[in-house]
């Protein structure tokens, strides 16, 4: 017992390294399972994991959407004509809301207060003029800091108007009717539902923000608890500790986003996910191990839990809004797509999943993005290893 | 009431949960004395101080204190004003950041004393405790003997009738602590009225006090003066009087423990050698030359204050540190790169219990036994052996955190003796546990070391422990001042017992500055007329800006002396408004076209033109077959593709009305629908130009017009609405996570204490922590404005005053919301992560950042319109792009105003002044 050699380990060459890889395997294995009894003692982050991937999804799909929906539209009718109410009822839910019909004085206090994002003004002698065949004009007042509808609206309502015009005229005048037939099939998302997008992006977000909370916070707890020190007097290497939370909690993530992806995206809210789920989940895998690799990176930045929500927002928010999920990647600067692609993850995810859950592509297509994600995962772990060293033995 | 008894507590009982922290516990405190309340950890003596210093809300009984009902807020406010309390833990309601002057003055400043009284009183105080060379220096790096006198300097600054210590002199070495009885002892020299009440674990020093409640298990099981109490017991120490006064069943298990002689070694390897052993932090030196050999089987003691270098010493033995210098071996084997083998040989237990909370007491023995490689035929016996040995059977499928110290250290050594290794090395292993459990605990490392020949290397603040080691070693500031057997120490220095050899030793160091021996409180008195020597002091003003002042100065002076927050604060919100300014953008460009033209005549190519001029698209090579294109759009390669079918040349002349099929991509639904607006706006476009082409100039004068004004943002960009609206997220984000730290940060290190202390209102305090926030917060206001004229172009249209006053008044509203939530968490990632998600769904989502509020509905509209966001956006996005001023925006601003006031009202309700 107090025998100082340890009996049964002789150090023979040759045979040390598989079976250093055998020891290795296994003490990851342990330790993995030692980071699952944890994760399930914790309630409070469990429920997190819930809503994260239910309540969570489903709010955002069915609530935000950026799709123009509910447009606030006014109405100045000086007209007052077949034409005129007509135009009005053309403007019909769930594309906008009732429309208001309002006074030419109430248009600028009405615009600047944010009641309305359109005020459609038609003039006087309207119908008139046009069934003259006279020169008349309608004016649609746009509040261009409305981003996200003022584009889109406008199109809505110009074409609305365009057709009741042409109607109008259509009995008199034949050979003003268009000369082509224009028509506009959108692939994979047909009737370009909001909630198909921002349900899938938001398993992603949710993905991204639970693995690299989890895998941060469970380094940090060791560190603050003082039993990182504990292991590591133990015939255990920092590497297996890392690997050990980033699998583990990775497992958790992965295990929620998939269920999330089937009941939540596919049954409760209706969206068709055309293609392989288990390319996603491959996939899905190699990010999580990407995103984890980043939490335990951000885990050896900050010294207490609280330092390390305070890195971990901005650091989350960026990622997530500069990814693609948010708004189209060819709509940012050159030099800032470069630079996300390069340093960040998330949007060769969300190519990755775009191409394989709407386009239906295989792994010939998106070998690419799997191999970026994976290299900038190896490049996160290996800067997280030198960081925990240096911080777990001294500077 | 009489005025001989200072606290008078009745049926007291106390309980968290389930446990039972008081039981029952009637005690009348005499005033004018040196009180101390004995026993070991977790018997309530911690409990019983708060309440007696009305920082903890009374759950049952009665307590009386300085003749006030502590149960009355109004009476505990004005008893409060004449009480000191001193929380347990080194410097624990110190701010480590401040330096000493700062950290006293504050002190001051929350009593009312003007800047002349101050400053005379810290001179006497420092003098006094010998503070005085150091008062520039920060609390933090202080030693923990002189954080403790900075914390009585503080405690002492408003002349107390009361001061209540709660185990001041924990963690403490003996010199500290001898210079730190003797500075009390001088201060009731000079002011024999004033009370003192003291908690310690330590009975040696408990021996000096004139009066004694020793506890045990929530009830108080003797009362006296100390010669009483040994008496009552028939002993002649407290720590075998306390022993002897405890229940029979407990008592019953305690055996004494007896130290056997060690047998004859004579192996030429020791089991530890330290040559020279050094560890620098920067250019603070921990450990400085360090050399020590131990014997096979010795049990060798490490004593000296917290903070002196043991614990980094043992880390290098351990190999989890690096030495800067020097050289460690085991058997021989050196520390540097010994690696996974010497592990093998190495038993550690660390200061702060540090097995896994989360893990039961058998699966942390399992994963320590895997993790060594026990094999696997043996790990089941192994374990039963150690939960046998080790008494753990009864708990052995327990959570380790819901055990008492003594069972979790017991567990520890379990843990650390599982793998069988040669070596011990333990860290304050016996710190908090009481004397019985110590004592079993002494016993079987006195087996491990006599019967098994494990070498043992603890540390200890125990004098009686350090008695039995083979030998000691006292260590102070880094150094190793003598090594030796106990009895050789104290005979060298020609001392009665080891602990007046170690003070003779400190003392020749001079590691610290000894005091004065003058009565403190006459100089202080004579020094600072104000109210000290008046028996009743004026009751304090319910609402004092003098104290809201205090709290403001000092968290600005916190905030500036911290670097995390400070960038985080004025960085962060510069870093996301340009990432947010470039990356959200919903100007869609670049879209890649493609061309499907199956009829290739002069009329397809025309059709064509028209789409590729178009400054939206980008063109890609044409498609030429239908499966092409179906790989194109999988691949994303393309986000429309154009189909022009056959014939269709010869259609469009026939006026056969031909029909073209435009494919886009609708995996991102947003860019979708805007490139089919685009595509019908091209089709318009070029049906005009084809009738106008047919029909002749004439048919112009026909058509009806339909003109697109865009109104405050003519080019249409998306950052002319996106930077006022990320303004808007940063505004609220930001500082509420700030403030949000702020309350909560002051309950996890302790100093919230000095809120329940003292006579501070809640609202003193909110709004005192709040204003160094709104000003942090306009700062970084200023910075994006700036930012946003510089980098983005986009500028102030309309009212500049307007768009400060809205900003001020949404700022306060934020930190507010910020302090609401950190009112009722308790830990900063907490307060953090419930701020940004409660926070951030509103902001980001119904509040005009991406769809407008006039477009919102039901509880969307209701939920945007209950928080600040949806007011501020208004008042920004007017201001910038609109060219609005106050008269259009003072609605919003009222709203902004109520919310702040809602805010502050909700938080007051929510924090208590008193822990449950």
């Amino acid at each position: 017992m107090a025998d100082p050699a340890p009996a049964d380990d002789p150090p023979l060459r040759g045979s040390t390294s598989l079976r250093g890889l055998r020891v290795r395997l296994a003490n990851l294995a342990r330790l993995t399972i030692k980071e699952l009894r944890s994760i399930r003692a914790d309630p409070v982050m469990l429920l997190l994991v819930v809503y994260a991937f239910t309540i969570n999804i489903y709010t955002v799909a069915t609530g935000a959407s950026i799709e123009a929906t509910n447009l606030a539209v006014a109405i100045v009718d000086e007209d007052r004509s077949p034409l005129s109410r007509r135009i009005a009822d053309g403007l019909t839910p769930p594309l906008f809301r009732p429309a208001t019909v309002i006074g030419a004085a109430e248009i600028d206090p009405a615009m600047d207060a944010g009641r309305f994002v359109f005020v459609i003004e038609i003039p006087p002698r309207f119908e008139a003029d046009v069934r003259a065949g006279r020169r008349t004009a309608v004016q649609i007042d746009v509040d261009a800091t409305a981003i996200t509808q003022a584009g889109n609206g406008t199109a809505y309502i110009r074409t609305i108007v365009a057709d009741q015009i042409a109607e109008t005229k259509a009995g008199r005048e034949d050979g003003a009717a268009a000369p082509i037939d224009v028509v506009v099939r959108a692939r994979s998302n047909p009737n370009l539902k909001s909630s198909w997008f921002t349900s899938v992006m938001q398993v992603i977000n949710s993905i991204t923000m639970l693995t690299v909370i989890l895998t941060g916070a469970a380094l940090i707890r060791e560190r603050e608890q003082g039993t990182v020190e504990h292991l590591l007097v133990m015939p255990v290497v920092p590497s297996e500790i890392m690997l050990s939370k980033i699998l583990a909690n990775g497992f958790v993530t992965l295990a929620a986003a998939g269920l999330s992806l089937v009941v939540v995206v596919g049954w409760w809210l209706g969206v068709p996910l055309g293609g392989s789920l288990a390319l996603f989940l491959a996939g899905a895998a190699v990010y999580v191990f990407t995103s984890g690799a980043l939490g335990i990176l951000l885990g050896t930045v900050a010294n207490t839990m609280g330092q390390y929500g305070l890195l971990a927002i901005p650091v989350l928010l960026v990622t997530q809004l500069l990814s693609g999920s948010a708004t189209p990647l060819e709509s940012m600067p050159a030099w800032l797509r470069i630079v996300m692609m390069t340093v960040s993850p998330t949007p060769h995810f969300v190519l990755f999943a775009q191409g394989v859950l709407y386009r239906g592509a295989g792994l010939g297509v998106v070998w690419p993005s799997l191999l970026a994600m994976a290299a900038i995962g190896a490049v996160y772990l290996g800067v997280a290893l030198r960081r925990f060293r240096r911080v777990v033995f001294g500077g | 009431m009489s005025e001989t008894v200072v606290a008078r507590l009745t049926g007291m009982s106390h309980r968290y949960g389930a446990t039972v922290a008081l039981d029952a516990v009637d005690l009348a405190v005499p005033a004018g004395r040196m009180v101390g309340v004995i026993g070991p950890d977790g018997v309530g003596k911690s409990t019983l101080l708060g309440l007696v210093a009305g920082v903890r809300r009374l759950q049952q009984g009665e307590v009386q204190v300085l003749g006030g009902d502590m149960a009355d807020a109004e009476q505990r406010r004005t008893r409060c004003a004449r009480i000191a309390y001193m929380p347990q833990g080194l410097g624990r309601n110190l701010y480590p950041t401040l330096s000493v002057f700062e950290n006293i003055d504050f002190f001051g400043r929350l009593f009312g004393q003007g800047a002349a009284e101050r400053r005379a009183r810290i001179d006497v105080l420092a003098r006094a405790t010998g503070l005085d060379p150091f008062l520039a220096r920060p609390a933090g790096k202080l030693s923990g003997g002189m954080k403790q006198k900075l914390g009585l300097c503080c405690a002492l600054m408003h002349d107390p009738d009361l001061l209540v210590l709660d185990e001041p002199t924990t963690g403490v070495d003996p010199l500290s602590r001898r210079q730190f009885w003797d500075l009390i002892g001088s201060i009731r020299a000079g002011r024999p009225q004033m009370s003192v009440i003291v908690a310690t674990a330590y009975m040696e020093e408990a021996e000096r006090f004139d009066w004694l409640a020793a506890m045990d298990d929530g009830r108080v099981i003797a009362r006296g003066t100390p010669a009483e109490v040994l008496a009552q017991a028939g002993r002649a120490s407290l720590e075998a009087a306390f022993i002897a006064l405890l229940p029979e069943a407990k008592r019953a298990r305690h055996q004494p423990v007896t130290v056997r002689p060690r047998p004859d070694t004579d192996d030429a390897t020791p089991a530890i050698v330290a040559e020279g052993l050094t560890r620098r932090f920067g250019s603070f030196v921990a450990v400085d030359h360090v050399s020590f050999r131990i014997g096979r089987g010795e049990i060798f003691g490490f004593l000296g204050s917290n903070g002196c270098g043991k614990t980094t010493t043992m880390k290098m033995l351990t190999g989890l540190l690096p030495a800067s210098d020097g050289r460690a071996a085991l058997f021989g084997m050196p520390v540097e790169g010994g690696g996974i083998e010497l592990r093998r040989n190495v038993g550690y237990m660390s200061q702060a219990f540090s097995l896994y909370g989360e893990l039961t007491v058998r699966q942390n023995l399992d994963l320590h036994a895997r993790l060594y490689h026990l094999p696997a035929d043996e790990i089941g016996s192994r374990i039963a052996e150690l939960l046998a040995r080790y008494d753990l059977a009864d708990v052995a499928d327990a959570h380790p955190d819901s055990l008492p110290l003594g069972i979790k250290q017991r567990l520890q050594l379990a843990v650390a003796v599982l793998h069988r290794p040669a070596i011990l090395i333990l860290d304050e292993p016996t710190s908090g546990v009481d004397p019985i459990a110590r004592d079993a605990f002494w016993r079987t490392l006195i087996d491990l070391s006599r019967d098994e020949g494990v070498t043992i290397f603890l540390s200890t603040h125990f004098m009686n422990e350090a008695e039995r080691c083979d030998r000691v070693s006292l260590m102070h500031a880094g150094k190793v001042l003598a090594v030796g057997a106990p009895a050789a120490l104290a005979r060298e220095r020609g001392t009665a017992s080891l602990e007046d050899a170690f003070v003779s030793w400190l003392a020749e160091a001079g590691g610290e500055p000894a005091p004065k021996a003058a009565p403190v409180a006459s100089e202080a008195e004579t020094a600072a007329p104000a109210p000290s020597s008046a028996p009743a002091p004026a009751a304090p003003r319910r609402f004092d800006p003098g104290r809201l002042w205090a709290y403001a100065r000092r968290e600005a002076m916190e905030l500036l002396r911290d670097p995390i927050r400070l960038v985080f604060a004025f960085l962060g919100p510069l870093v996301l408004l340009l990432a947010f300014g470039y990356g959200i953008s919903f100007d869609v460009e670049n879209l890649r076209f493609a061309a499907f033209d199956q009829d290739r005549t002069p009329e397809s190519r025309a059709l064509l033109e028209s789409f590729s001029g178009s400054r939206y698209f980008s063109e890609a090579p044409p498609v030429t077959t239908a499966t092409e294109m179906e790989d194109r759009f999988r691949r994303g390669d393309v986000t429309l593709v154009v189909e022009i079918p056959p014939g269709f040349g010869r259609a469009l002349q026939e006026s056969r009305r031909p029909e073209i099929a435009v494919w886009i991509d609708g995996a991102m639904p947003f860019r979708g629908e805007t490139t089919r607006s685009y595509v019908a706006g091209l089709a318009q476009s070029y049906i005009r130009d084809r009738t106008l082409e047919r029909l002749g100039p004439n048919a112009a004068a026909a058509t009806v017009e339909i003109e697109t004004r865009f109104r405050y943002n003519q080019a249409f960009k998306s950052v002319v609405a996106m930077v006022p609206s990320i303004i808007v997220l940063m505004l609220i984000l930001i500082p509420a996570i700030m403030s949000a730290v702020a309350v909560v940060r002051e309950k996890e290190t302790g100093s919230i204490a000095n809120f329940q202390a003292t006579p501070t209102s809640a609202v003193e305090f909110l709004v005192g922590k709040q204003l160094p926030y709104v000003a942090v917060a306009m700062a970084s206001f200023a910075a994006l404005a700036l930012v946003s004229a510089l980098v983005f172009g986009v500028t102030v249209h309309g009212s500049a005053a307007t768009l400060t006053l809205g900003t001020l008044l949404y700022v306060f509203a934020t930190t507010g919301f910020g302090q609401l939530v950190s009112s009722f968490t308790r830990t900063q990632v907490a307060a953090v992560f419930a701020t940004a998600i409660i926070a951030v769904v509103p902001a980001v989502n119904f509040s005009g950042l991406l769809v407008p509020v006039a477009s919102l509905s039901g509880g969307a509209r209701v939920l945007g319109l209950g928080f600040p966001a949806a007011w501020y956006q208004p008042v920004s996005v007017g201001t910038f792009a609109k060219g609005l001023g106050l008269a259009d925006l003072w609605p919003n601003l009222m709203v902004l105003a109520a919310f702040a006031l809602l805010y502050l009202a909700a938080a007051r309700l929510v924090l208590r002044k008193q822990e449950s």
